[in-house]
């Protein structure tokens, strides 16, 4: 028989705000343990929360930008539970009205991903095993954190993938999330059931926990797909439970069954007043929504000439679609511009992370100048490209680097002139080239070249002095 | 009475009949006379107590002026932290836990040199009506110590019945501060439901809680209420004091004021009780207030809707208290369940544990409709059933608790008819609304009985003015000092 996989998605994403979600202490990751902690995160007798509302207003935009509806009153509740990364024994989250419901994300095939809801909560602490021991630090407790949960939509790994890789563009973009997924700002739960292709009926579903990387998230899919497949066709029966994924073993193992789940005595926290948001404040939230990812692909696409591949390496990160953008202003061709940052500046961004933060030293109307240069036909590619290299390390413009002599290009008497000045000035190389070392010439050229400052043309200078040493 | 202690004192203080050193060490002293048979105090602090004294006493020798509580021994319930100074709500969980900040109120109250006395005792966690479940014994009553002072707060109304405190916060989650000083002959005021910032108030059922002063006189109480009400950007549900200081209304004529009586608060109430609240009502007539009289028939569900609801709350803040971070710690476990579970059957008490288990039960999963929805549901009817009972009246006049103070060790053993002494007092709490219990008499074994006026939300200064006028008419026929404390 053929199965089919059915899975959805619960996913935190850490907010980007300076403070934590109920009181002042700073959100800075990687601290010494506990020392971004205060009475009120630390859950101290007595304390009260005081709710963050820059997160109600992350949390509204990420609900805007993946089309939910934004309820206008919604609460905070309790969800209570006993482990020691909870100071309260509660996490103070939203149960029953959710500040964002009923939204979706599109994938590139078309399909609607439905999200049920996002609601925002506070983070827990973390413990730290060691040496037998097990520790806690509070730094991470009360960031605040917004739950993702889509409906069993997806039904294939790479839809899965997608799904990730697009929330996290989207979260990115709208600047609520830096959503790093090995520091923990995004943290995906995946539920995985398989029925036979065809049916309209859901399986009985397992919950892969906390997993931080989209490719773990694809292995661990796939594992359980297949795991769930084996069980059916062996007769067995797939037991609801929540699992833990060991990337090393590549396996799912359990972590709780059903029988022990947790019964989280669910009710509105007391110490917290009613949230409201009128519409003025959503429609204000609105016009701070940006160009979303995949908006931009379809523009470069359509009206910019961009390759597809293109459009979406320049859209993926909202610091270089903006720095294209803006160094395209006023350019004939903008591809040339995009073949300039994805040839040459991306060289210069190793890691994903780099490329996120694109922090180069040139400004992009420096490089819309260079561009415009060469659409002019003031200056060649190959000066260009050097220049731009300069550029980028320096830090200083085009005009520091290519002078107006540069620019009025360099006429055929000119060219023989430097010629015969390199032959002249490298008797060795000459001498080398006479012996049989074709590669000496070379040197010449660069010579020439570089008495040039790139404006010659490098392989009528080869031939020009070949013809002075030979004839 | 009609002149409050506070006032007396702070004109003394400015006149330098005494300085306020020699005031704190004449409380000192009596403190140490007296808490042996009142068991008042948990904690007294001779230290932070004289070196406040001694501040004021610098400002009083610059001729600097003195604000109303400058100078004045005061006391706090042992719920309310103060940094630096233990703070164990009375039980054995928070066995030496010291608060690295201070609570709102105390932080308003030491900013205008208050002089803190030391902590008063309670009913653990606040849950109990006689300041027995405390972890230190329960509290004697002034007046005949074989009594209970009554509680939750207790030790407060013990140490200011007692007068080795002039005043003292407390905490009223169902009628812990009303009740307490009914049972002891003084005046408790519970504020409206975010007058007073609950921030740093250790909590029992955070959506009850509610700070407010225990004190000799209707004016003291207005006085101090004055001082600690007021909007605190720390407590999201505090509100602040609506309109003027109530000081300046104590004396307000009461002529044509409506006080509404509704039957169902006497029912079941004890005939010494009921008498003297209809000789209240007669004084009231006497003033030029008009007596209406009317029906509250939701108030039969006040106490099931009090006890599923605070319990609910209670099973949710007293998860925290796991012997991880502060307090108390078991002494030998194997692994983190069995540290957290005995460490909680150890540090709790039997009434905190039977509370955290009933509120448990109610929030569970298959349970919540049955019985903590419902409750909500029927918490909003009584709302609803006073701002209709506002409509036709200033204030409600009731009794505070049914009967007078009852003999040490009797609430202890009866757990559901200790619950029925609250009955009185819970449905102010359910509703927010503001009550203050002020002395009305005594029964025939010559204990003080309280009565209750309730306002609505936000009008203690009608309530206030109404317990002043009543006070100043019937003076030293509901008055009497104890035998113990300072006497000036």
């Amino acid at each position: 028989m053929q199965y089919e996989m059915v899975a959805g998605f619960e996913t935190h994403v850490e907010l980007a705000t300076n403070t934590k979600i109920f009181c002042s202490c700073t959100t800075q990751f990687g601290a010494d343990s506990n020392t971004h902690c205060c009475p009120i995160c630390i859950g101290l007798p007595g304390v009260l929360p005081k709710l963050n509302r820059q997160a109600v207003r992350y949390a509204i935009m990420a609900g805007l930008a993946t089309n939910c509806h934004i309820a206008n009153i919604s609460k905070m509740d309790r969800k209570n539970y006993c482990y020691p990364d909870l100071p309260k024994a509660y996490q103070i989250s939203q149960y029953d009205k959710p500040l964002c419901e009923n939204g979706y994300i599109q994938l590139s095939n078309g399909r609607k991903i439905r999200l049920n809801r996002i609601h925002i909560e506070e983070d827990a602490g973390k413990l730290i095993h060691k040496r037998g021991d097990t520790y806690v630090d509070y730094n991470r407790g009360g960031v605040p954190l917004i739950e993702i949960v889509s409906e069993p939509d997806i039904r294939s790994v790479e839809e899965a993938k997608e799904y990730v890789e697009k929330l996290q563009q989207i979260m990115r973009y709208i600047g609520v999330s830096d959503c790093r997924m090995q520091e923990g700002s995004m943290r995906c739960d995946v539920n995985v059931s398989v029925r036979p292709v065809g049916s309209t009926e859901l399986g009985t579903r397992t919950e892969i926990k906390n997993m931080n990387s989209i490719t773990f998230i694809g292995r661990a899919m796939e594992y359980e797909f297949a795991r769930q497949v084996d069980l059916i066709e062996s007769g067995g029966e797939v037991e609801q439970q929540t699992l833990r994924y060991n990337d090393a073993e590549n396996t799912t193992s359990p972590m709780r069954g059903k029988e022990d789940a947790n019964d989280y005595r669910y009710f509105r926290d007391p110490d917290l007043v009613t949230i409201s948001v009128t519409d003025e404040e959503i429609e204000e939230l609105k016009a701070k929504i940006p160009e979303l990812p995949f908006e931009k692909v379809e523009r470069y696409v359509n009206e910019l000439g961009l390759s597809e591949k293109d459009a979406a390496n320049i859209a993926k990160y909202r610091n270089i679609a903006e720095f294209f953008e803006a160094a395209s202003e006023g350019v004939k061709n903008p591809k040339s511009v995009s073949n300039f940052i994805i040839g040459q500046i991306f060289r210069r961004l190793e890691t994903e992370e780099d490329k996120e933060n694109f922090d180069i030293k040139t400004t992009p109307e420096q490089l819309c100048e260079l561009v415009k240069l060469i659409e002019a036909g003031k200056i060649k590619n190959n000066l260009a490209k050097s220049t731009l290299e300069k550029m980028l390390d320096t830090g200083k413009p085009v005009t520091e680097f290519v002078s107006e002599s540069d620019m009025a290009g360099l006429d055929e008497n000119a060219l023989a002139e430097l010629c015969k000045k390199a032959v002249e000035s490298n008797p060795k190389a000459v001498e080398d080239f006479k012996k049989g070392k074709q590669k000496a010439v070379k040197s010449l050229v660069g010579f020439v070249m570089k008495e040039s400052r790139g404006k010659a043309d490098a392989a009528a200078a080869e031939k020009i002095i070949i013809e002075i040493i030979g004839g | 009475m009609a002149e409050g202690m506070i006032t007396r004192f702070g004109r003394m203080l400015r006149d330098k009949e005494l300085s306020c050193t020699e005031l704190t060490e004449k409380y000192l002293t009596q403190i140490e006379q007296a808490n042996g048979d009142l068991n008042a105090y948990v904690k007294v602090t001779p230290e932070e107590a004289l070196k406040t004294a001694k501040a004021v006493d610098e400002k009083i020798a610059k001729g600097e002026e003195l604000s109303a509580l400058e100078g004045i021994p005061m006391t706090l319930k042992d719920n309310i932290s103060t940094k630096g100074i233990e703070t164990t709500c009375c039980s054995k969980i928070l066995e030496g836990y010291k608060p690295i900040y201070n609570a709102t109120v105390w932080e308003t109250l030491r900013n205008s040199n208050a002089v803190l006395l030391g902590k008063t005792n309670m009913d653990e966690f606040a849950m109990g009506s006689s300041s027995e479940t405390s972890y230190f014994g329960g509290s004697a009553n002034p007046h005949d110590i074989t009594r209970v002072a009554g509680g939750s707060s207790g030790g407060v109304a013990s140490a200011v019945g007692g007068n080795i405190a002039v005043y003292g916060l407390g905490s009223d989650t169902g009628g812990s501060i009303r009740q307490p000083a009914s049972f002891c002959g003084i005046v408790g005021l519970k504020p409206t439901y975010g007058a007073v910032s609950r921030f740093g108030l250790i909590a029992y059922a955070s959506s009850f809680d509610q700070i407010g002063p225990i004190t000799t006189t209707v004016e003291d109480a207005a006085i101090v209420y004055d001082a600690i009400s007021g909007y605190d950007k720390m407590d999201s549900t505090s509100r602040g004091r609506v309109g003027d200081p109530t000081v300046n209304s104590l004396k307000n004529d009461i002529k044509g004021m409506k006080i509404g009586i509704a039957d169902e608060y006497l029912d079941g109430v004890n005939d010494d009780v009921r008498a003297l609240i209809e000789k209240a009502c007669a004084v009231y007539e006497s003033l030029g207030a008009q007596i209406v009289r009317f029906k509250l028939p939701s108030l039969k569900y006040a106490l099931p809707v009090y006890y599923i609801l605070a319990c609910a709350e209670a099973s949710s803040n007293l998860g925290r208290y796991d012997g991880i971070r502060y307090g108390y710690r078991t002494s030998s476990y194997n692994d983190i369940n069995e540290m957290v579970c005995k460490t909680r059957s150890e540090g709790f008490g039997a009434e905190v544990q039977r509370r955290i288990l009933l509120g448990t039960y109610v929030l569970s999963a298959g349970y919540y409709d049955a019985y903590y929805k419902k409750a909500q549901n029927l918490r909003g009817s009584i709302v609803n059933a006073f701002k209709a009972a506002f409509e036709s009246c200033d204030v409600i006049l009731a009794p505070t608790v049914p009967m007078t103070a009852f003999k040490k060790g009797s609430a202890v053993s009866d757990p559901i008819q200790t619950y029925l002494t609250d009955i009185c007092t819970v449905p102010v709490n359910i509703a927010g609304l503001p009550g203050v219990s002020i002395p009305c008499g005594f029964d025939k074994d010559n204990m003080p009985v309280g009565m209750q006026l309730i306002g609505n939300t936000f009008c203690e200064s009608t309530i206030l003015n109404a317990a002043w006028q009543y006070e100043n008419a019937a003076g030293a026929d509901v008055f009497r000092q104890s035998a113990y404390g300072v006497k000036l």
